[in-house]
C-alpha cells in the first residue's frame, strides 16, 4: 500500500482547522476552569494577607489540601468512570477504628490491624462495586446505604469494643512509632516542616495521571463512564473496572484513615460524616463531570488546592470562617458551569 | 488455504491479478422461525470479494433477522450458510467475528467523549512493557488510526479529536475502519445511510466504494434503493420475510428496483382507500399517477 502519512506530531494544515496555539489547547483541557480559578484565588490571598505565601503558610495549606486531595484521587477516577460514592467520608474513619480497634482488642502490633483495615478498605470497594454491577441501582442509592450502614457500625462497634465514643489510644503499643513515621510524620525541606501526606498525595496523583492517559485500564474507564454499552459492545470488562474503581477509592481511604489514627493515637467514631462531599466538590471543580467519561487527577488535586487554599486563607486573612462554607458554595457552582458548557461545546460541537 | 477462515491471501490476489471473485459468503435457502412465526425463509444470496451485495426491504421485512443469522446472534432452522464453501453455523458473534465476519451496527458501538484513536482501539489496546509497568503504545496506535483512515479515504483533522465532534457519516466510517483494522473480510452494515442527510450519505457510500476497493465483501443493507443502486453489485429484495427478488446489476436498472421496492399493488390499495374517504382528490390523483408509473417499469398491471 502506498499512503503517503502525516505524522500526528505535524498534521498537515488543513483549512478546516484553524491553527490552535497552546494556549488555545490548554483552554480545551478539563482542569482548565480549575486552574485559573486557582491561580486568581492564589493572587487574591497573597494580596490580601502577606502571611499567605510564607513558606510555613504554604506547607499548611498544601497538608490542608492533601487531606482532601488524597481522596479526591479516588473520586475523580471513579466519577470519570461514571459512578459515585457517598460511603467514603465515613470509610475513611472505619478504616482507622479497624486498625486501632482491633490491634487495641487483641493486643496485636498495630502493623496487624493496618493490614487488616487495607483489607477491609477494599472490602467496602468491592462490596459497593458489586452490588452496584448486580442491581443496577444508581450509585447514589447503594453508596447512601453504605454509608448510613457505616456510620452506625463505627458508632456502635466503637462502644461496644471500646465503651466510648472514641477508640483508646493506641500510643503505646508495639509498631506505634513505626507506623506513625510512616503515615503522619514530615519531611523538612529548607527548614520547612512538610507533612508526608503532601507527598502520597502528589505520588497518587501521578500513578492515577499515568493509569488514565497511558495504560489500558485508563482507556477503560473513561469509555465505561463515557457509554458503558458502547464499552462493553467492544469488549471492554465494564463491571471489573467498576468494581476496581469503587476498590481504589477503598485504597485511598485506607491511607487517610491511617494517617488520621497516628496523626493522633485516637479515632472519633463520629467523624468523617459530610466529608465524602468535599471529595466530590474538589473532583467537581477540577473538572471531572458528573455524568462520567470526562475529567483527569491533576484536576481532582487542583479542586482538593483550592479548597485548601480557601480553607486556610480566610484564616490568614483573618476573616470569620464562617464565610468559607459560601465560598466553597460558589466555587462548585461557578466550576460546574464552566464543566457543562466544555462538555456542550465537546458533544454538540 | 485455511478453508475455515477467510484469509488475507483471497483478498490480496486482486494485486497481480485481476480480481477473481470468490464467495467469502453464500446463503442458500436460508429460514428462520421464532415460535411458529416465520421470519424469514428461502434466502439465497452470495458476497463476494470487492463485491458489495445489497440487502433492500422495508421495516419488517426480515432484514434484522438475516443479519443476525449472518452475524452470529441467531441460528438459521433450514437452508446452508457457507463461508468460502464450506458449512457453518455461527453459535455466537465472536464465531463470526474469528471467520471474518464483523458487523456495523446503526450505534456504532462509540463513546462520544473519547478520542478518535482511543475509540479505535477501545478494547483492543496496543501494549508495551511488562507486569505492572505495561503501558498504552499511544503512538503507534495513533500512527494506526491515521494511517487505517486514510486508507478510507477519510482525511483527518485530529485523532485526539473527541469522536463527538466527527459528524455522523466519519463516525461512521471511523466504525467501518476499525472492523476492517481488526480483521473483517465481510462487512456488515446495518442501514449506515438511515440518520444521515444526503451529502453524508455520499460521504458512507463513498466509504462502502473504499471497503470494496481494499478486497473486503460487504453487505449494505438499506431500505433506500437510491443509495443501494449506485454501489452494489447485487441486489436481494425482502418483503414479509420473504426473498421477492435477487438480481444481478447487469440485469435490473434503478427505476425498476424502485418499483419493485415501491410495491405496485400497495400504491393501487392506498388509491383506492383514500378515494373511499372521499376527500383529497389531488392525493389520489398523484398516487394514481404512481401506480401507471409503476406499471409501466415492471410491464404488470394493477
Amino acid at each position: 500500500m502506498t499512503i503517503t502519512q502525516t505524522k500526528p506530531k505535524s498534521p498537515a494544515p488543513d483549512e478546516r482547522v484553524a491553527q490552535r496555539s497552546p494556549f488555545q489547547k490548554l483552554l480545551g483541557r478539563p482542569e482548565v476552569g480549575a486552574l485559573a480559578g486557582a491561580i486568581v484565588l492564589f493572587i487574591f490571598f497573597a494580596l490580601v494577607s502577606p502571611t499567605f505565601t510564607q513558606p510555613n503558610a504554604l506547607a499548611t495549606i498544601l497538608y490542608g489540601s492533601s487531606t482532601i486531595g488524597i481522596m479526591a484521587v479516588g473520586v475523580s477516577l471513579l466519577m470519570i468512570g461514571g459512578e459515585f460514592d457517598l460511603s467514603t467520608g465515613v470509610a475513611v474513619i472505619t478504616s482507622a477504628l479497624t486498625a486501632s480497634l482491633f490491634s487495641w482488642y487483641f493486643s496485636t502490633n498495630v502493623w496487624v490491624g493496618v493490614g487488616l483495615a487495607l483489607v477491609v478498605s477494599l472490602s467496602i470497594g468491592f462490596i459497593n462495586g458489586w452490588i452496584l454491577m448486580k442491581t443496577k441501582l444508581p450509585s447514589f442509592i447503594v453508596t447512601l446505604a453504605t454509608f448510613l450502614m457505616l456510620t452506625g457500625l463505627n458508632l456502635g462497634l466503637t462502644r461496644l469494643i471500646g465503651g466510648g465514643v472514641s477508640s483508646p489510644s493506641i500510643s503505646n503499643m508495639e509498631g506505634f512509632a513505626p507506623a506513625r513515621a510512616v503515615f503522619a510524620s514530615s519531611v523538612t525541606i529548607g527548614g520547612v516542616d512538610v507533612k508526608i501526606t503532601v507527598f502520597y498525595w502528589f505520588a497518587l496523583v501521578a500513578v492515577a495521571t499515568w493509569v488514565l492517559m497511558r495504560t489500558r485500564v485508563g482507556n477503560w474507564i473513561f469509555a465505561v463512564g463515557g457509554d458503558a454499552n458502547a464499552a462493553r459492545a467492544v469488549g471492554v470488562p465494564v463491571r471489573a473496572t467498576k468494581i476496581g474503581l469503587f476498590m481504589a477509592v477503598g485504597f485511598c481511604g485506607w491511607i487517610l484513615g491511617m494517617h488520621n489514627l497516628f496523626a493522633f493515637d485516637t479515632v472519633q467514631s463520629g467523624e468523617g460524616v459530610g466529608n465524602e462531599f468535599l471529595y466530590i466538590i474538589a473532583a467537581v471543580i477540577g473538572g471531572c463531570l458528573l455524568t462520567g467519561g470526562y475529567g483527569s487527577a491533576i484536576g481532582g488535586a487542583i479542586g482538593a488546592f483550592i479548597f485548601g487554599m480557601a480553607n486556610k486563607g480566610i484564616v490568614y486573612a483573618q476573616w470569620n470562617p464562617d464565610w468559607f462554607k459560601f465560598f466553597l458554595g460558589l466555587m462548585l457552582l461557578l466550576a460546574t458551569i464552566v464543566n457543562l458548557i466544555v462538555k456542550r461545546r465537546t458533544e454538540l460541537k | 488455504m485455511n478453508a475455515k477462515e477467510i484469509d488475507q491471501q483471497t483478498l490480496l490476489q486482486k494485486e497481480e491479478v485481476p480480481l477473481t471473485p470468490v464467495h467469502l459468503l453464500s446463503l442458500d435457502g436460508v429460514a428462520k422461525h421464532y415460535g411458529n412465526i416465520i421470519a424469514l425463509s428461502d434466502v439465497t444470496m452470495a458476497v463476494d470479494n470487492g463485491r458489495v451485495t445489497c440487502v433492500l426491504g422495508d421495516n419488517g421485512a426480515g432484514k434484522s433477522t438475516l443479519i443476525k443469522i449472518i452475524a452470529g446472534l441467531h441460528q438459521h432452522d433450514a437452508g446452508t450458510l457457507k463461508v468460502l464453501d464450506e458449512e457453518r453455523r455461527f453459535t455466537s458473534p465472536r464465531d463470526a467475528l474469528d471467520a471474518g465476519i464483523a458487523t456495523v451496527y446503526q450505534d456504532l458501538a462509540v463513546v462520544p467523549l473519547m478520542p478518535i484513536w482511543r475509540n479505535f482501539f477501545l478494547g483492543s489496546e496496543l501494549t508495551s512493557g511488562f507486569g505492572p509497568f505495561k503501558s498504552m503504545d499511544v503512538e503507534k496506535m495513533k500512527a494506526i488510526t491515521l494511517k487505517e483512515l486514510a486508507a478510507m479515504g477519510i482525511d483527518l483533522r485530529d485523532v485526539e479529536q473527541p469522536i463527538g465532534q466527527l459528524s455522523g457519516g466519519e463516525r461512521q466510517c471511523v466504525a467501518i475502519a476499525r472492523a476492517v483494522h481488526f480483521g473483517a473480510k465481510v462487512l456488515i452494515l446495518d442501514e449506515p445511510t438511515a440518520a444521515l442527510g444526503v451529502k453524508q450519505s455520499g460521504v458512507v457510500l463513498r466509504y462502502i466504494l473504499q471497503a470494496r476497493d481494499r478486497g473486503l465483501g460487504v453487505i449494505f443493507i438499506t431500505h433506500n434503493p437510491h443509495h443501494a443502486y449506485p454501489v452494489g453489485d447485487r441486489f436481494l429484495l425482502l418483503k414479509r420475510g420473504k426473498s421477492i427478488g435477487y438480481y444481478d446489476k447487469r440485469d435490473i436498472t434503478l427505476d425498476e428496483l424502485t418499483a419493485q421496492m415501491a410495491g405496485g399493488a400497495e400504491l393501487a390499495e392506498l388509491a383506492h382507500e383514500l378515494e373511499q374517504l372521499g376527500s383529497h382528490s389531488d392525493i389520489v390523483k398523484e398516487v394514481h399517477g404512481e401506480v401507471a408509473e409503476v406499471a409501466k417499469t415492471t410491464g404488470k398491471t394493477y
